[in-house]
């Protein structure tokens, strides 16, 4: 190993990125329109779906309900309608998400202590949107009805306390993400993400241009040695993929407003390592792959299941225990529990150990891999 | 030390069914020029790329510069140049960025690698192209680029791969030239060609056909063998003899 030839390689690698200024902007820009992009596009958060309302009571009592309603960030009366058909209309047209129903006794069972059934209807064809509404809606209702039981007791010169007050009382608390906003949970993942694509992407076509431009058998003749080349190579995009993680996090940080509860230093060192793993996949590729296009392919082929695996989208833990162990090859998997864990939960190394440890001998075994895969003669 | 440059045995270079190279003796001396003739597809650049290492030989065995093709391929590559066929430098370095990085593969030190350059710069004539990016450059001075970067290291063997097609008349005189100034310093030349007039002025010449050795002496050694005036007679006359007439007539053809 020479450390001569090596930065020979890293120098000419380098110059010619340089040079080249479609690719250079492409690779600094990309992630940055990636993370507004998908920060935006995966957001899962419920807000302000659009309700008609039909108010068949129509007194104050109906009226404050549906203020309640109306008062949560999640529903927002667009439309009253007085008639079913009209309500049916709406929704089958998608002007609203959802109805309100209230009969005509509301106000009337309510005085008497009795339950009045108000329903909520709401269109299912987004389930996560639909589970939420209905959770919330339930919520609202819940509460509101307890409002009224309380007034009611009140009236009738009955007293009680929270402790007990009459029906169960549900407490949950979540943690990390208290107000569960999906921007939390999405923007360290989408960092990952993009991480992994631009920097495959990037050494994809390392190896594979030189042998399509004909300078590889120029670079067979010479005494350099396929692990130079290949970490001389890879140099110049740890470099750059350092700037666009740092680009990435700036970010998703002061942007999204995702702050780091964890140790940033260690952060940044865990996703040093994950850079340079993601960039020897790439390696690995371009060496295999005869032709840039065929290079493109191959990258395509293993970023688009990585999605899926890695469990960027859908938890890993509901998975099919073959999906889960095919996640387990993707280095995407560990390198998300990472970002998630220092950027979310603010845990340290200790509760990091296994992920850093196999992604570093992913990394030792891809560079090892793609030296050995690339041998240094054109047949 | 042997008094050989490259000694080939019945090297044997096959792709599938088809023998590029067969069963191929051949012994180049030291610090002279020697010329491969042949028509396209016989075996030249197969060869060149075994005996340099880009390529493995199916059976045989070489020696370059009294080292093993097959075992010691890397200390041949310390001390040989090689041009391709095709032109295979960066085009988006500059002369300069291009020199430089082979001298940094080849491991000179920065002390070296500047008188090197200085050095080659002026042999091929390439002052005040220096911070010309390749890709601007024509044929004529590409070519002169690529053995600019081929000679960085020094090297005691040079193996040119048609480095003169595609070239202007005034150019390939320039780089012949040069190459007589190299053999003149000790340098081995070993170059393939399809000029004759180039292949006149080797101090040996083979002759490949089908991947098999015709003949092999000095030019005018076979022109005498033969009893011809040419060279490119003596080559006619072989293939003739190899082939029978009809591919004399296409043949004769091709070399005009």
């Amino acid at each position: 190993m020479s450390l001569k030839r090596l930065l020979s390689i890293t120098r000419k690698e380098f110059v010619q990125i340089k040079r080249d200024k479609p690719s250079l902007v492409m690779a600094l820009v990309v992630p940055v329109v990636m993370l507004l992009l998908f920060g935006y596009a995966v957001n899962t958060d419920v807000e302000n779906s659009a309700m008609v309302v039909l108010d068949m009571a129509a007194n104050q009592q109906s009226r404050e309900l549906v203020d309640s309603f109306n008062n949560s960030n999640y529903f927002q009366v667009t439309d009253y309608v007085t008639e079913y058909r009209q309500l049916k209309y709406l929704i089958d047209d998608g002007k609203a998400k959802c109805g309100l129903i209230i009969p005509s006794d509301y106000a009337a069972l309510l005085k008497r202590g009795g339950k009045p059934a108000v329903q909520l209807i709401i269109d299912g064809s987004d389930p996560t949107v639909a589970r939420t509404l209905v959770s919330t809606g339930n919520l609202i209702v819940k509460h509101k009805g307890l409002q009224h039981a309380l007034q009611v007791y009140g009236g009738l010169g009955l007293s009680f306390s929270d402790k007990n007050s009459p029906g169960i009382e549900l407490s949950s608390r979540v943690w990390y993400n208290p107000n569960m906003e999906s921007e939390k949970f999405n923007i360290p993942g989408l960092m990952g993400l993009i991480m992994q694509n631009i920097t495959i992407m990037l050494t994809a076509f390392a190896m594979v241009r030189e042998r399509e431009r004909g300078t590889m058998e120029q670079l067979i003749v010479t005494p350099v040695r396929p692990l130079e080349l290949i970490i001389g190579k890879l140099i110049p995009y740890v470099i750059i993929g350092s700037f666009d993680f740092l680009l990435v996090l700036t970010l998703g940080v002061y942007w999204f407003g995702v702050p780091i509860q964890g140790d940033l230093i260690l952060l940044l060192q865990l996703a040093a390592i994950f850079l340079i793993c993601a960039l020897a996949i790439g390696m690995l590729i371009s060496t295999v792959s005869k032709t840039q296009l065929q290079a493109m392919q191959m990258t395509v082929v293993f970023i688009l299941p990585s999605v899926l695996l890695s469990g960027f989208i859908f938890p890993r833990e509901t998975m099919p225990k073959v999906i889960q162990l095919l996640g387990t090859l993707v280095p995407l998997t560990y390198f998300l529990e990472i970002l998630r864990g220092i950027v979310l939960k603010g845990i340290g190394m200790q509760h990091l150990k296994s992920e850093v440890i196999i992604l570093s001998v992913f990394t030792v075994a891809v560079v090892a891999l793609a030296s050995l895969r690339f041998k240094k003669r054109l047949d | 030390m042997r008094e050989s440059a490259i000694v080939t045995r019945d090297l044997t270079k096959k792709f599938g069914s088809l023998i590029a190279v067969n069963n191929l003796n051949l012994e180049v001396p030291r610090g002279k020029i020697f010329g491969i003739l042949g028509p396209n597809g016989c075996g030249k650049s197969t060869t060149m790329r075994m005996l340099c290492g880009v390529i493995r030989p199916t059976s045989g065995t070489g020696e370059v510069l009294g080292y093993d093709i097959m075992k010691d391929s890397e200390a041949i590559k310390q001390n040989t140049g090689y041009m391709s066929q095709k032109f295979s430098l960066y085009q988006d370095l500059t002369v300069e960025e291009n020199m430089q990085f082979y001298a940094g593969i080849y491991s000179l030190s920065n002390k070296e690698a500047r008188k090197r350059m200085e050095k080659l710069k002026e042999m091929t004539n390439l002052r005040g192209k220096e911070r010309a990016l390749v890709s601007s450059l024509s044929g004529g001075w590409k070519q002169r680029v690529a053995l600019a970067c081929a000679l960085i290291h020094n090297p005691k063997l040079l193996v040119l791969d048609e480095p003169t097609a595609g070239v202007d008349p005034v150019s390939r005189r320039i780089f012949w030239k040069i190459i007589h100034r190299l053999a003149d310093e000790g340098v081995t030349v070993l170059v393939t060609t399809h000029y004759m007039d180039e292949a006149e002025t080797c101090h040996n010449t083979a002759f490949l056909f089908s991947g098999r050795l015709l003949a092999y002496g000095s030019p005018n050694h076979l022109i005498k063998e033969l009893k011809v005036s040419t060279l490119e007679e003596a080559f006619l006359s072989l293939v003739q003899r190899e082939t029978g007439e009809e591919v004399e007539i296409s043949f004769k053809s091709f070399l005009n």
